[in-house]
């Protein structure tokens, strides 16, 4: 049962309530004109303690469309924190207001913070460099509307595979699917961090690690790109050398399986050409509309919220 | 060499690793003890070389989880009458809660200074915990 839970962590879900969520996501994306009341009444707090637009909206988006209401902020200067008030007493007096918290925050725990403090469910719409679970949710909604499972898929990760926390949560999520393969496909200053692989290795998943986006293009069921940023080298001259390896083209679409699909948390900036955009395998844009549908099915999860008739 | 009496009632830490001790002595407050306390610091020990040893005069409910983090392979034995009446092995505490602070300075309890932090053992060769908000790993 998810009613009255709190989400941190990938890792707090079952993959029975995956599963229970990817269901519900499912039947709304198909007609999302009945779900329209369900949360009527319901009030949820949107307290976004730095800017993140395309997260808030959708968040947002998906309780208005529930029939339910949002108030919160998004720029922490307008909050009670600037005034000094702790997470802890935050938490407490928003709880008495509503009825579901959803909170990104720069520090890292401020969720499970207010978790313990605030009475009613709370949503981690991320936490610093920690965890973002909602945006691993969309990706398992957009991987399973598009390949139908996530068993015997071969999911190539491409980019900053070392700070890239989305990536981390994915892969770790994947990998308790049976028979799911990994290629990291990095430059060498940014694979994939230890504490991942380590975990990969203790579960006896298969991966491996290669610097050539070309070569290993034609092997991939997802390919889920990231932005490689110009400060994590300290080289100028090694990021100019590798930059363009990562930068995902239509010529290179030419090698992929005609069903392969291409992801991206977005935004992106320059790692996936605007002439892939039209290709039908580019499933990024579509990654955001499943992010709301599944935001939409965890709100009425959290909340209680009855499936209409 | 130098000779402490055997204590007649009390608590005797043992097999502290050497430098160990000094710590342990700190992390159970023995300094503001009413009570005897000898640390004794490089004792000669033919299984560890040197050891660090610890007797307290005093019947302490002694905090097992603080030694279990800072020295798990120290030794506990209760005196009474001058005989060892229970000896005590330590392990690291599965989980330990308002001893350890969590040193990753993007974690929140940095900025809302909690106390109360809850830390899971997630690697005892290493001895090392992770905190329950941002699972940074640390070490006394």
């Amino acid at each position: 049962m998810l009613k009255n839970r709190s989400l941190i962590a990938p890792s707090d879900l079952t993959l029975e309530e995956i599963e229970e969520l990817m269901r519900l996501s499912e039947k709304i994306l198909q007609t999302p004109e009945r779900y329209a009341a369900v949360c009527r009444g319901k009030l949820m707090a949107s307290l976004f303690y730095e800017p993140s637009t395309r997260t808030k909206f959708s968040f947002d988006a998906a309780m208005l469309r529930l029939g339910g209401n949002t108030l919160g902020f998004s720029d922490p200067n307008t909050s009670s924190t600037a005034k000094g008030e702790t997470i802890a007493d935050s938490a407490r007096t928003i709880g008495k207001y509503a009825d579901l918290i959803v909170v990104r925050h720069p520090k890292e725990g401020t969720a499970k913070l207010m978790s313990r403090y605030a009475g009613i469910p709370v949503i981690n719409a991320g936490d610093g460099g920690h965890h973002h679970p909602t945006q691993t949710l969309t990706d398992l909604l957009t991987i399973r509307h598009y390949k139908g499972s996530y068993s015997g898929l071969t999911v190539g990760v491409c980019g900053d595979l070392k700070f890239g926390r989305t990536i981390h949560s994915l892969v770790t999520c994947l990998a308790r699917y049976e028979n799911v393969r990994f290629l990291f496909i990095s430059p060498e200053e940014l694979t994939m961090p230890a504490f991942v692989k380590e975990e990969l290795n203790a579960k006896g998943v298969s991966y491996t690690e290669t610097t050539d986006l070309e070569g290993a293009i034609s092997q991939l069921d997802v390919l889920y790109m990231s932005r490689v940023q110009r400060e994590r080298f300290i080289s100028e001259e090694e990021y100019l050398r590798l930059k363009d390896y990562f930068i995902l083209t239509a010529e290179k679409m030419q090698l992929a399986k005609s069903d392969m699909i291409v992801m991206h948390p977005l935004p992106r900036i320059n790692e996936i050409a605007t002439d892939v955009d039209s290709d039908p395998r580019a499933a990024y844009f579509e990654q955001v509309r499943y992010g709301m549908f599944v935001r939409m099915a965890l709100i009425m999860k959290l909340l209680g919220a009855e499936e209409p008739a | 060499m130098v000779n402490v009496s055997k204590i007649k009632e009390g608590i005797v830490i043992d097999h502290i690793r050497a430098g160990h001790g000094y710590k342990i002595f700190q992390q159970l407050g023995l300094d503001r003890l009413d009570d005897v306390v000898v640390l004794m610091r490089n004792v000669d020990s033919e299984k560890m070389g040197r050891k660090d040893l610890i007797k307290i005069e005093s019947n302490l409910d002694i905090n097992l989880d603080v030694l279990g983090l800072i020295d798990p392979g120290a030794t506990i034995s209760y005196i009474k009458d001058g005989e060892r009446v229970k000896k005590v092995s330590l392990t690291p505490p599965e989980t330990v809660t308002g001893i350890l602070t969590c040193r990753n300075p993007r974690c929140i309890t940095n900025q809302e200074h909690i106390t109360d932090i809850k830390f899971h053992l997630v690697d005892a060769a290493t001895n090392q915990y992770a905190c329950e908000y941002c699972d940074a790993r640390t070490r006394l």
